[in-house]
């Protein structure tokens, strides 16, 4: 049996087995060429055991925790120091707690499948591929290499990266992980970087992302100057006292039962004045110290630092709008299915778009009403949003692009009304159904070789395993069942997300609008779901060429696909109809201090969050009419789409015509891309135009005008050398020259010259030295 | 004063070191050949042996602090094993420009002329 203390460091090693597959790849995979599906059998082991350690890891604390026995403490820590600066520190820990486990054991799953299902779908990859939508100079179709190994490759650094993120014990590390599954995101968005297409789509999700990761580190920064501590959990030393408190303990202190409490640091941080007046008056620094406490409370209640907690949670909700592609910073991921199906399926609907939501679900105890408040309306308008727009979508994925957008908007809805297990509970068998959903297109689009639905239809008989299990997905996403008896998994989530919007709605009529946006967005959500698979799998084929073509996938892409569906069925089943509940699992992480709502904020008094409904005594007030509305409106939706795109009872293109604005609206996707283009991308390439123009004129000028001198000056320099410095030397070599010419005179070569030379010298010299000796030394 | 009336002092013996020096330097400064040149050297030389044992004799300067005394003598004596040497290294020499030039006429040895 798994030993409660090890879990961290099963699930630890379930994060580096794909890293492993990762670098084996990323070293050996350029050798592999022909053998490059080795590399995808490297990484699917690696996944599968990351699967296996992290069940093992579930039965462990299961075994530790009883579902039954209710909340459960999380297990934290620190495995390394990175770096310690005075108070603040940086290290790589761990949180573990049933809502991480339950992340581990979805992302595992849910990869495990995709990971084998790519072996048919990126099959043609192994060999030379010929890419027709990439442009080469000549006009003919791009042949190139095939990128088997590098497809797995990238796909074990997403798993470890994701894996990473849901483990990660502090902020500082969620943050590094975050950049790592965008890193991972860019790159296979761009998998087919020749196309021009997939480069723009890469940056695009890029940079988009940055805006919202620009926000995050601001609140960051906020949490961290004020708190000194990127830990979610308490450090504790051997002893087991609490030597460092984490940031949710601080703002949720257990001497106050768990209530959010704008910690004494924060109201230190913002009362800087007030603190410098007591330390100019004071006497000493121990009365101040004194003092300063005494006034704690009152400062705290005049609100001191609550604004710094407000924008804390708004900064870290800002990152999560960008990765869980939220309103307005949605744009980026219709783009990304530029990618191969597999990776919209895994990173684009299941794992990475959902971290955003991951993230305001661990970082929920430090959310102010306010900010809850913010994070709902910004998923309701979300939701609505992108589900009007996948009305009109005709390309398979962006349907599902936009409805994976509409869906993480049902999440963020969940949870910024206070639905913490509701927004979680969906983002996990939302994971299942929508990951089939990508996986049956995938599949559809590897027999027909296109993505526009127009050109598709009548493939039922073709591929009977892809139709009916994308019916399943179907029924899944757009929460079919029998209500109030039993229904497939998205039934569970969406109604408890819906249920709480009603609830809210009670609390407070003004915002009820959540609650009829979220209902409304559930027909759209049926109706669009079901257009989708009536426009591709029945009616009469549309283009023969495509349709004669088609056939089933092979066995290792339908046999994932049977595995989502039936996960996609029983997922959410609560207790009494399975052993297993996954929201029951959820609920034991449950922040302390929420199961009651939400107290009322002091930026907006009237605002406070009700409990879920399961937790409260009228459940079956709320529930009742919830489930009646839910089913009523996806019956709606899919009543409407049967009429037009099944028995043609009404003809698509009259209503198109009818509602020609509103379609002309919907289909430029309510505008965004030219609005984001006239308000930002224009003026930026407007400035750079100009400060490009400044370069080449201004600075160029400046920089060659400087060269130019340079040059006069130095050529100046040369004449001077020329001139006057080898005239000397030359000069003076010359001098020498002349002088060595004359001398040579002297020596003649005879020998009787040389003695009377020397004779007559001596003698001369003699004579000299005799007669002026006399006048210097006789005087 | 008259040499040739005084008693033998050392001025006479300088007479004769210079007397044969002169002769040594002519030679040298006239003969054509080699040999002759090298008699020239070996007057100049005995001509300043000369004149050393003149300085070095105690009986001819009384003054003894002005006399070279044995130091005269031992100079002289290294000037003449000196001038064995080099007259041996000189004949070697002289064989060699026979060699050369099958002549021992200096005139003929200009090669090294400026």
């Amino acid at each position: 049996m798994v030993n409660i203390e090890s879990i961290p460091l099963l699930l630890c090693l379930a994060c580096l087995l794909p890293l492993g597959s990762f670098a084996i790849v990323a070293l050996f995979g350029q050798w592999l060429r022909r053998w490059s599906i080795l590399a995808g059998w490297l990484a699917t082991g690696a996944i599968l055991g990351s699967f296996l350690l992290s069940a093992l890891a579930l039965t462990g604390w299961l075994a530790a925790h009883p579902i039954a026995a209710g909340p459960a403490a999380a297990l934290s820590g620190d495995w390394y120091t990175l770096g310690e600066f005075g108070s603040l520190r940086i290290t790589i820990g761990y949180y573990v707690d049933a809502l991480t486990l339950a992340m581990f054991l979805m992302v595992t799953l849910v990869a495990t499948c995709i990971h084998v299902y790519s072996f048919g779908y990126m099959h043609e990859e192994l060999g030379d591929v010929t890419d027709p939508l990439a442009p080469t100079a000549d006009g003919r179709p791009l042949v190139r290499r095939g990128r088997f190994h590098r497809f797995y490759q990238h796909f074990s650094l997403f798993c470890f990266s994701m894996l990473g993120l849901v483990l990660a014990g502090n902020l500082a590390m969620v943050f590094m992980f975050w950049e790592l599954v965008g890193i991972c995101s860019y790159l296979l968005i761009g998998f087919y970087f020749e196309r021009q297409s997939a480069s723009n789509a890469a940056n695009k999700a890029f940079i988009v992302n940055r805006v919202g990761d620009f926000g995050m580190l601001i609140g960051m920064m906020a949490i961290w100057s004020a708190l000194g501590t990127f830990s979610f959990g308490d450090l504790k030393d051997d002893l087991g006292h609490v030597s460092r408190p984490g940031i949710f303990s601080q703002v949720r202190p257990a001497d106050k039962q768990h209530a959010l409490t704008v910690p004494d640091r924060m109201v230190v941080q913002s009362a800087r004045t007030e603190i410098d007046q007591i330390l100019n008056t004071a006497d000493n620094l121990h009365a101040a110290g004194d003092q300063i406490r005494a006034r704690l409370p009152e400062w705290r209640k005049q609100g001191y630092g609550y604004w710094l907690l407000v924008v804390g949670g708004l900064g870290i909700f800002c990152g999560c709008v960008g990765k869980s592609a939220q309103f307005p910073l949605h744009v980026w991921l219709p783009d990304a299915m530029e990618g191969p199906t597999p990776v919209s399926a895994l990173i684009h609907a299941a794992t990475m778009v959902a971290a955003g939501v991951y993230l305001v679900g661990r970082f929920y105890p430090v959310f102010t009403p306010e900010v809850l408040l913010v994070i709902a309306c910004v998923g309701c308008i979300t939701l609505f949003m992108a589900a009007t727009i996948a009305i009109v979508a005709t390309d398979i994925k962006r349907v599902l692009a936009y409805s994976t957008i509409s869906q993480l908007g049902y999440m963020m809805l969940g949870l910024g009304l206070g639905g913490w297990v509701a927004g979680l509970f969906h983002l996990l068998t939302h994971a299942f159904f929508k990951s089939l959903l990508f996986l049956c297109s995938g599949s559809v689009i590897h027999a027909t070789g296109t993505n526009e639905m127009p050109e598709m239809g009548g493939l039922l008989k073709k591929m009977p395993w892809t139709a009916y299990t994308m019916l399943a997905g179907c029924l899944a996403i757009s929460g079919a069942g029998i209500p109030l008896l039993i229904g497939l998994s998205g039934y569970y989530s969406k109604d408890s997300i819906l249920a709480q919007a009603f609830a809210f709605k009670n609390l407070h009529p003004m915002h009820g609008w959540l609650f009829y946006a979220a209902a409304l967005g559930a027909a759209i959500t049926a109706f669009y779901m079901f257009r989708l698979w009536y426009m591709t799998f029945l009616g009469k084929p549309r283009r023969e060429e495509i349709h004669g073509h088609a056939h089933e996938s092979p066995r290792v892409m339908v046999l994932p696909l049977v595995v989502l569906a039936t996960l996609a069925v029983i997922a959410g089943w609560p207790e009494p109809i399975s052993h297993f509940s996954l929201s029951s699992l959820v609920e034991q992480a449950r922040p302390l201090g929420t199961e009651a709502g939400t107290a009322a904020g002091q930026l907006m008094p009237d605002v406070s969050m009700p409990a879920e409904p399961e937790k409260l005594h009228y459940a079956d007030a709320v529930h009742v009419p919830v489930s009646m509305i839910a089913f009523l409106a996806g019956l709606s939706g899919f009543v409407l789409a049967t009429l037009l795109y099944c028995f043609g009872t009404l003809d698509p293109e009259d209503a198109r015509k009818t509602f020609a604005p509103i379609h002309c609206f919907l289909q430029h996707k309510w505008w965004f891309d030219e609005l984001y283009d006239r308000l930002l991308v224009r003026p930026v390439l407007c400035v750079c135009g100009w400060v490009a123009r400044f370069d080449s004129q201004g600075i160029d000028w400046l920089v060659d005008g400087l060269a130019r001198s340079t040059r006069a000056v130095a050529r100046l320099d040369d004449w001077i050398d020329r001139v006057f410095v080898d005239g000397l030397v030359d000069g003076a070599a010359r001098t020498m020259y002349n002088v060595g010419l004359l001398l040579r005179r002297v020596q003649t070569g005879k020998l009787r010259q040389y003695v009377m030379f020397l004779a007559v010298a001596t003698v001369t010299l003699f004579i000299l030295v005799s007669w002026y000796w006399n006048y210097a030394v006789g005087g | 004063m008259n040499l040739l009336t005084q008693p033998i002092s050392l001025s006479h013996y300088l007479v004769v070191g210079a007397v044969l020096f002169v002769t040594g330097i002519v030679c040298m400064a006239t003969k054509r050949n080699v040999l002759g040149v090298l008699m020239g050297i070996e007057l100049v030389l005995n001509g300043a042996g000369i004149n050393f044992v003149a300085f070095g004799s105690t009986r001819l300067r009384a003054d003894a602090s002005y006399c070279l005394g044995l130091d005269g003598q031992f100079i002289t004596l290294f000037v003449i094993v000196l001038a064995a040497a080099e007259a041996a290294a000189a004949l070697g020499i002289a064989l060699a420009y026979y060699n050369n030039h099958t002549t021992i006429d200096v005139d003929q040895g200009n090669e090294l002329k400026g």
